[in-house]
């Protein structure tokens, strides 16, 4: 009976904590990266799984040994101490082997870092530059342009006591007015600078993280595979509203990224060609 | 000689009647423990004010939304939340260990250069002073970052040059702690204790001192320079005058990265420590202990530009940085599996210092594995200023350095006060601690997977549960520190008499003398078989 009581408390202290973290836009709990949708971001995205495995491989046989030493050879259950306090040849082991584990992991970080690095034979360059706070596109070869601003729901409800639940607001802080557009499996290349502070352009999905610094102009490049709405924010904080400086890009077929051109391209450009 | 001896300690007073007799002797004390008292109760102190900013923090993460501070207020929470705990928190409570332990460890009287040891802890208050005063000043406190790059941190109003100033005195005080403490070891040993005799935590100190010589200058240099570019013409990084932004970068994190070596490595010393004495068994590996932790100094020197990967480096600099990198994870592997052979075929016992010691062990560890998996370059371009950088760091900082420090504050704490501590709230301390600690900490590496960027005060709903989370462990944590003040309180002001030795297993020459140490010890130095 009374255990009842306690399997109802319980019960009831469970639905209650779900009912609490299951409103619908809040529970997501995300544990691990995105895969994304770039050919970079899954190698990536396999490299990180790869890493995070040999980490917990290692992790278990060395939290292994802690414990057996933890729960054996306790002083209560008549542990005596021995007397030993080297051996050479188990050093000698413990240094040897993740030496060569580490070597294994690097060589295919390496070849990844190789082809992140790799921007030749791009069909489609952007001039990303970051301002506070907010970002600026150039497609350099289509005479498209424009600046890209924290939406304006986002706006209203991220203000101090707003009154506004983020929770209401599709996206929050995660949209903008304006949409960068690229067409799909496409090398698109990012020529990334600032005009003030230093930011950094981040899409998770595209496993692209570049800052954005004055006087430089920084390369990235990313191929996405599916088209969708990717969404990323400012990475380096650059000041009082570094939080609302996000990034969407929109990946769409290549006849709809033509006609966006058309409908987006500068008159003066027009004029021009 | 003999009378010189007698009016040096007539000189001291132990006992000074009124208020302020007693505030002039602890500000003109050369004394090595007084002072080491002094850096103790310090640190205590920096790390509840830079606590109480972590507060804030968290208490602005809670929810999704803005409930509590401005962007700007909460950019400073984050910049000086940082400095404190680095400067003031971290880095003074191990001088304060230093200072105790480090004569009494080698049988030296005394710090062998005693009045610059005064000055070097007295430099502490007013330069965390100054620095807390920049909130009151025009444009308020710091808010780039306690990095300062530049140029966001030319942006900072009135606080810069204060916030500067502070930085020159925090460095001049570390700079002569650490020659303070090489003297001291190199001069002050007792016959026959040879460097490879010393103890684990006195090699430790020697090459901690030798990095913050290294280091602390070139942190001066990249903030003069700074400076000088905001108010004397200079453009040392500013672009539109030739200057050149990532240099700061470059400059900062060849200090920043020893830095951090610079606040483990007396904690791995501590440990070295505490887990042969509850094991009952000596220090499995001294020889090679000793030389991991060369090698790691040797190694924190060349790693640098690991912390800016996404800056836009040659593709043979990500190369370098990476593989540097990823070999400090060979000494660092080999100090725990060390530590994990001390425990091997011990004895065991689980006083509050082991419990510490053992927490330290894992959790270090963890964060010694996401410390691996940024040194992947292409893995670290999405770690990178990510909530998960924000785990690593906090998992080797807290339950790194941190406990390391509450590892050796309970195994010394009867040495300093002549009392036991409250054995049963020390475990209370313990656990809560080691709950708390990872609510806080562990759900940030799924936050900063799923790609929530670090120093931001408001984020997207999805980020919500796992922020919620972590700021309930933070007040937990914040709260369970408390129990360690009534502790300390609990044993200054009484307590079981300790005995010289108060743990079965512990070793060196701190035990020989009673307990509280005596205001002198060793002037007569012992001899070391």
């Amino acid at each position: 009976m009374q255990m009842n009581r306690k399997v109802g408390a319980f019960a009831a202290a469970l639905s209650v904590l779900t009912a609490f973290f299951s409103s619908p836009a809040w529970s997501d709990w995300q544990l691990n990266m995105p895969q994304g949708v770039t050919t970079i971001s899954r190698e990536v995205y396999g490299l990180h799984m790869l890493i995070l495995g040999v980490c917990v491989v290692i992790g278990i046989g060395v939290f292994a040994a802690m414990i057996y030493a933890i729960v054996k050879f306790r002083k209560d259950t008549g542990a005596q101490a021995a007397k030993f306090s080297h051996n050479t040849m188990v050093e000698v082991v413990w240094t040897a082997i993740p030496a060569v584990i580490l070597i294994a992991m690097a060589i295919p970080a390496a070849e990844t870092v190789v082809r992140m690095e790799d921007t030749t034979e791009s069909e489609l360059t952007i001039k990303v530059t970051g301002y506070q706070w907010l970002w600026h596109y150039d497609y350099i070869d289509d005479g498209v342009s424009f600046f890209s601003v924290l939406d304006r729901d986002s706006n209203a409800a991220r203000r101090l006591r707003s009154g506004i639940d983020p929770a209401s607001v599709d996206n929050y802080l995660l949209e903008v007015d304006n949409r960068v557009v690229v067409p799909v499996d496409t090398k698109v290349r990012l020529l990334i600078t600032s005009a003030d502070v230093l930011h950094a352009w981040w899409v998770p999905e595209f496993a692209v993280k570049k800052d954005a610094v004055p006087g430089y102009i920084n390369e990235a490049w990313f191929h996405a595979t599916e088209e969708g709405t990717y969404r990323g924010q400012c990475a380096e904080l650059c000041g009082r509203d570094h939080a609302y400086m996000p990034i969407v890009v929109e990946v769409v077929s290549r006849e709809r990224f033509d006609e966006w051109v058309a409908e987006n391209r500068r008159p003066s450009m027009t004029q021009a060609d | 000689m003999s009378t010189t001896a007698i009016d040096v300690h007539a000189g001291h007073h132990d006992h000074p009647k009124g208020v302020l007799p007693w505030i002039m002797r602890w500000v003109t004390t050369t004394n090595h423990k007084d002072i080491g008292t002094l850096y103790l109760i310090f640190a205590l102190l920096m790390f509840f004010i830079g606590g109480l900013m972590a507060l804030v923090i968290r208490a602005e993460l809670f929810q999704p939304g803005l409930q509590f501070v401005q962007p700007e207020f909460f950019n400073s929470m984050t910049t000086v939340h940082a400095i404190i705990m680095i400067f003031g928190g971290i880095m003074p409570a191990f001088a304060g260990f230093a200072n105790w332990m480090v004569p009494m460890m080698i049988g030296a009287p005394d710090m062998a250069l005693p009045r610059l040891n005064n000055w070097s802890f007295w430099l502490l208050p007013f330069a965390t002073g100054l620095l807390i005063l920049t909130f009151f000043m025009p444009g308020g406190a710091p808010a780039a970052g306690w990095t300062l790059y530049p140029p966001l941190s030319l942006q900072t109003g009135a606080a810069l040059p204060f916030s500067i100033f502070a930085i020159h005195l925090l460095g001049l005080s570390s700079i002569m702690a650490s020659i303070n403490i090489i003297v001291t070891i190199m001069n002050l040993r007792a016959p026959g204790m040879s460097l490879m005799k010393m103890p684990m935590f006195v090699w430790t100190w020697l090459i901690t001192a030798y990095l913050m010589l290294l280091a602390m200058p070139v942190l001066a240099g990249a903030v003069t320079m700074l400076l000088t570019d905001q108010f004397f013409g200079t453009s040392f990084f500013t672009a539109s005058g030739g200057g050149d932004p990532v240099m700061y970068q470059h400059i900062f994190w060849f200090f920043g990265h020893p830095e951090v070596y610079i606040i483990i490595l007396p904690a791995f010393g501590i440990v070295s420590q505490v887990i042969p004495a509850f094991s009952r068994k000596p220090l499995f590996g001294y020889a090679a202990m000793v030389y991991a932790t060369a090698s790691i100094a040797f190694l924190s020197l060349i790693v640098w530009a690991h912390h800016m990967f996404t800056v836009g480096m040659p593709l043979a600099g990500q190369l370098f940085f990476m593989l540097t990198t990823m070999l400090i994870a060979i000494p660092t592997g080999v100090k725990v599996f060390n530590w994990t052979a001390t425990m091997w075929r011990g004895s065991l016992s689980f006083e509050t210092p082991m419990l510490f010691a053992l927490a330290f062990l894992f959790l270090f560890t963890i964060g010694g594995f996401s410390g691996l998996m940024l040194a992947i370059v292409p893995a670290d371009f999405q770690y990178h200023d990510s909530y998960f950088v924000v785990a690593h760091f906090h998992y080797v900082l807290v339950p790194g350095a941190l406990f390391g420090a509450f590892a050796g504050a309970y195994y010394w704490l009867p040495k300093w006060t002549g009392h036991m501590y409250d054995e049963r709230l020390g475990k209370w301390h313990f656990w809560l601690s080691v709950i708390f600690v990872n609510l806080t900490f562990f759900p940030q590496h799924f936050l900063g997977l799923a790609g929530m960027p670090r120093r931001i005060p408001d984020y997207a709903v999805q980020f919500a549960d796992f922020n919620m989370i972590s700021s309930i462990g933070a007040f937990g944590f914040g709260l369970a520190q408390l129990v360690f003040v009534w502790v300390v309180i609990k044993a200054v002001r009484g307590g079981p008499k300790a005995p010289d030795n108060p743990w079965e297993g512990a070793e060196g020459l701190e035990w020989t003398v009673p307990s509280p140490a005596p205001h002198h010890t060793f002037d007569t130095p012992p001899v070391i078989k």
